[in-house]
């Protein structure tokens, strides 16, 4: 990487972060390709946390791999799975080995994984562990002790523009921004004219938005997210563009819908960036950029 | 109240292996109310291991007792002797009850018949809801008088997670999610600003285990805090 990525989103550049999933268990050849194949092509690869409340491979280590291969990591926190202690320990185990970005997040219930008897912690929620890692990047931890050395963070949190009802979560999304997020990753969004709507009234706060862009891969699929994962809704004209795709050919629609809605994002400065999050598909986020004119 | 659920029979029976002579102890507060382990229930789970005994050609004696409250010594007396002709002792109280009565009878074998689940509220006819998880650290004055560390199933303090979806809860589409009601609530009674501060992380060593109280009327008399 040439920059940062508080850099790059410094610069004012349209920035590009993609999603690595790390696997469970510990063959990671396939996840070491696709860290080799996009962190020259992208601003950060962001690396997800126990993600769904499946066991993985953590996320701290994978972001140190990224990083000696010369990637730039974003590591994802949630708070389901370690208590205050946990939490604030891993952030300084990240910032010595020069993880400087973070993302802050709840996470997902336990019972939605495959540990589904597992102790939920959620001692702190997004918003407070926010609160910690500002206060560790000013040398005190939580319970207001002096740090020998003070991390140093480039912080984030999620928001879903088309939570419903919406409110409840742009309350939530205000506190975030008072606790210190300087930068944001929407929930995936597909109508860009409600995007729009949200950024109208998001611009007002001094973040910067970077819009979820999950890729497409079936009709099936969108169906599933609009019936399934809350904040999530494809418009019915993106299912029959997937649903018209010649056999074979559902990906490379995908590909064609997820590169035109990145191109209109960035041509219009509707937001900050995206976030590619092609679940499973990982290999194709440099046909994507190429798609949205950013190869 | 405390509401618990009785065990299946199949496990009641499997713990009292070996007994001949053995006592159900019912509760008649908490859990007479929530069908759990009141007289009424004494008797369902008494006449139940009567004949599941006899089918199996096993000689058991099984008797029954239900006393008003089994957390309290001042209820107990009237089990003082019928205990003694007893090897072990079925208690459908609550956890409580059923500790308390093993202290208090340390000689006789006590076992569980219930497990015990939450402190709730009678929603309807046989039919629970927790409504408390006895935090020790209430924040209902500001929520609306919903309370997220039980009603939200992450105890979320400071708004839903993105889980939420039309009201209901990402664990279960069957649940409320607390942050819309207390949202709406809230709302509705002008007081929104009572959720826009940031709550702090939760007090947990107010909630060290196990919990102990003295009132403060009687605090000087007992010479404890």
């Amino acid at each position: 990487m040439a920059c940062s990525f508080k850099e790059a989103v410094d610069s004012g550049k349209f920035v590009v972060t993609a999603e690595i999933g790390p696997p469970k268990g510990t063959a990671i050849e396939e996840m070491v390709h696709h860290i080799d194949l996009l962190k020259d092509k992208v601003d950060g690869l962001n690396v997800t946390d126990n993600q769904s409340s499946v066991m993985r491979l953590n996320s701290l280590s994978v972001c140190h791999l990224i990083k000696e291969r010369g990637g730039e990591p974003i590591l994802q926190m949630t708070c389901r799975d370690r208590n205050r202690l946990a939490l604030q320990s891993d952030l300084l185990s990240a910032n010595i080995l020069g993880i400087r970005n973070l993302l802050c997040l709840t996470g997902d219930y336990i019972t939605v994984g495959d540990h589904v008897e597992a102790k939920p912690v959620f001692d702190l929620d997004s918003v407070q562990l926010l609160q910690a890692v500002q206060l560790l990047t000013q040398g005190k931890d939580l319970a207001g002790n002096e740090l020998h050395g003070a991390a140093q963070f480039y912080v984030g949190a999620i928001v879903t523009p088309e939570a419903r009802p919406l409110e409840p979560q742009l309350l939530k999304f205000e506190k975030k921004v008072k606790a210190g997020a300087s930068f944001f990753q929407t929930q995936a969004i597909y109508d860009l004219e409600k995007f729009k709507g949200f950024m109208n009234y998001a611009r007002q706060f001094k973040v910067k938005m970077l819009a979820g862009i999950v890729l497409l891969v079936s009709a099936g699929m969108a169906r599933y997210m609009n019936a399934n994962v809350p904040g999530i809704f494809v418009p019915e004209n993106l299912i029959e563009d997937m649903t018209s795709a010649p056999k074979g050919k559902a990906l490379t629609k995908g590909i064609e819908i997820a590169g035109r809605m990145i191109r209109q994002l960035k041509e219009e400065a509707i937001c900050d960036g995206v976030h590619i999050m092609a679940i499973g598909k990982e290999g194709v986020v440099p046909d994507i950029l190429a798609a949205a004119g950013l190869a | 109240m405390i509401v618990a659920q009785r065990k299946p029979v199949e496990e009641i029976k499997r713990v009292l292996g070996g007994y001949e002579k053995v006592l159900i102890v019912g509760c008649g507060t908490c859990v007479a109310v929530c069908m759990a382990g009141g007289e009424r229930e004494v008797g369902i789970l008494a006449s139940l291991l009567k004949m599941s005994f006899r089918m199996e050609g096993k000689e058991v004696e099984i008797g029954e007792a239900t006393v008003e409250r089994q957390c309290d010594k001042e209820f107990m007396q009237p089990l003082e002797e019928k205990i003694k002709n007893y090897q072990a002792i079925v208690s459908l109280a609550c956890g409580v009850g059923i500790q308390f009565l093993s202290e208090l009878y340390e000689d006789t074998i006590v076992l569980p018949g219930v497990n015990t689940v939450f402190l709730g509220s009678n929603e309807g006819e046989g039919v629970w809801q927790e409504r408390c998880r006895a935090c020790g650290e209430c924040v209902l004055a500001e929520t609306g008088g919903i309370c997220p560390v039980t009603i939200c199933a992450k105890g979320l303090l400071n708004g839903p997670c993105g889980g939420t979806n039309e009201g209901k809860c990402e664990v279960d589409k069957e649940k409320d999610c607390a942050w819309t009601l207390i949202y709406k609530r809230l709302e509705k009674q002008g007081k929104l600003d009572h959720i826009r501060k940031i709550f702090p992380p939760k007090n947990y060593r107010v909630h060290t285990k196990p919990a102990r109280l003295v009132h403060e009327l009687y605090q000087q008399q007992k010479g404890e805090t």
